[in-house]
């Protein structure tokens, strides 16, 4: 098992032991004394850590995160529990509002309505260096969205990567979408784990990886 | 923008730290093509004093520009629903039409023939039950497509349900979901609807009534689509006339705040609730000589 992140911990919910973090909550996640539960079967960075991923996460208010295709928050939340400032990209504004609303008591979670393959439309806000780009946008391309982000990232920093086959191609089988996705990754990226998500995620793929 | 200085490119470039709305107008518009170290370089500008002041200033500007993103996306939503309720209502009448259709050629093989989408109900499910029923593969099909456009009808009705109220809050409070997209839809849009007088919502969707008193056929239309709310159904028919004006004067309001401002007023709800009962108890206090209950 790989250690995770300050400010992310195991704790007991109704008797089971479940990821959580300290924060307001969401999405109508149990809560136990000020800490909330990390659902992995709604979030796919909660299942990457939940399977034991090593995702490099320090956590603490020094850990700046880029989170792309925040949707209305469910993940980006958690992230911004544990860690620093956390820029949180979503393309659409329905989910977006809700975005606003888990951002509302989360001081360093800056919602940023953006289509995440134009970096530059956001790269006059999102600072540069951040030690994590978590990425979950479910559209096609996710590599290539992966790669425009990669100028973000710090040189030590992770890509904490989820990928959605039926995004890139709904008919081509998820092994085969998976392997043309980590091999356009590696031309910006070194791939250093990658598990199937299917225990939480039916056909998703999670990679860490680090620039190159 | 294009100042070498890469302090230029930052969000913060020329603004003053108090400004929040050109602030977010410079998230929302600016580019970059790279990042920087934007808290630092915005201390050394002396945008803030330093990064957490940096930090709570991003945080205003970034929620300032995403939530005018979002209304402004909100607003534009009134077209899908103005598509959703008209094709809500053709299925609908389709499905009816077909339905009567239906009822007229089955009723030639099947003597226990029924009417309306029920039947076509029936027919279906008999038919997948495989035991009897009308064994006549144009007319099962027939049934089949009927089926289909009611219950497309249905989920078009879930649409507009869920999606209303984001539209126009407090217009699906007043109204309930769906007549208020009927009004947005009868105006052409929530824009329209907001600029219309309360006389003329008053109206919508009587179209024809108005037309034939125009040409001196009929008495002056009282209601329009509003006669299908609660309020004006639920008042005695004496006092329609009134309770259909406090209605459209409220929707109309509501409309025009739903489309300026987007915020939710729940005293809208009380007001013409209040009003509604101001003019029921007139009609109440008449015949509660002789009976005192105010059933139908
Ligand atoms: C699977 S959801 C993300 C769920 C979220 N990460 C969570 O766990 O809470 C995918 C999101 O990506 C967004 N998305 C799709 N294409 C995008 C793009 N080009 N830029 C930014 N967001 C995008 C969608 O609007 C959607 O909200």
């Amino acid at each position: 098992m790989s250690e995770l992140p300050a400010g992310v911990e195991r704790r007991q919910f109704d008797g089971e032991e479940r990821l959580a973090t300290q924060g307001e909550p969401v999405y109508g996640e149990p809560t136990n004394e000020g800490w909330r539960a990390w659902n992995p079967n709604r979030s796919k960075l909660g299942a990457m850590l939940s399977l034991g991923m090593e995702a490099g996460l320090a956590g603490g208010d020094e850990e700046t995160v880029l989170y792309l295709g925040a949707a209305s928050g469910t993940t980006v939340s958690h992230v911004a529990d544990f860690a620093g400032p956390t820029y949180a990209v979503e393309f659409a504004p329905r989910p977006a509002r809700d975005l606003l609303e888990a951002a509302d008591s989360r001081p360093r979670l800056f919602p940023l309505l953006a289509d995440a393959r134009k970096p530059e439309r956001y790269a006059h806000v999102v600072e540069h260096d951040v030690d994590a780009l978590v990425q979950d946008v479910a559209t096609r391309g996710q590599a290539r969205v992966a790669l425009e982000n990669r100028r973000f990232l710090a040189d030590d920093g992770r890509l904490l990567l989820a990928v959605k086959a039926r995004s890139e191609d709904v008919t081509r089988n998820p092994g085969d979408v998976f392997a043309d996705v980590r091999d356009e990754l590696s031309k910006g990226y070194e791939i250093l784990e990658y598990r199937r998500l299917d225990d939480y995620h039916a056909d998703h793929l999670g990679i860490v990886a680090r620039p190159r | 923008m294009t100042a070498d200085s890469p302090a230029e490119a930052g969000w913060f470039a020329g603004l003053e730290p108090d400004d929040p709305e050109a602030a977010a107008a410079a998230i929302a518009e600016e580019t970059a093509s790279e990042p920087a170290d934007w808290p630092k370089l915005a201390v050394e500008a002396g945008f803030a004093s330093d990064a957490e002041e940096y930090y709570d200033r991003l945080k205003e500007a970034t929620t300032v520009a995403t939530r005018e993103a979002v209304e402004r996306a909100e607003r534009a939503d009134d077209r899908q629903l103005v598509h959703a309720v008209r094709t809500m209502d053709d299925c609908q009448r389709t499905a009816n039409e077909l339905a009567e259709r239906l009822a007229e050629w089955a009723g030639t093989v099947d003597p226990d023939a029924g009417a309306g989408v029920e039947y076509a109900r029936a027919i279906v499910d008999e038919d997948a039950d495989r035991d009897g029923g009308v064994d006549h593969p144009r007319i099962v099909s027939l049934a089949e497509r009927v089926v289909a456009l009611a219950d497309e009808a249905e989920a078009l009705r879930e649409y507009v349900e869920r999606e209303t109220p984001t539209v126009a809050p407090n217009l699906a409070a007043l109204a309930g979901p769906v007549l208020a997209a009927r009004l947005i839809s009868l105006a052409g849009g929530l824009e329209p609807l907001a600029k219309k007088p309360s006389g003329t919502v008053q109206v919508l969707g009587a179209e024809d009534a108005l037309f034939a008193h125009l040409r001196g056929h009929a008495s002056s239309p009282k209601h329009g689509i509003i006669y299908t709310h609660d309020a004006v159904r639920g008042t005695h028919p004496d006092e329609r006339g009134s309770a259909a004006r406090a209605v459209a004067g409220k929707l109309s309001i509501a409309a025009r705040v739903d489309h300026y401002s987007g915020e939710r007023k729940p005293e809208l709800e009380a007001e013409l609730e209040e009003r509604i009962e101001t003019i029921q108890s007139r009609t109440a206090d008449d015949e509660s000589g002789e009976s005192g209950g105010d059933d139908e």
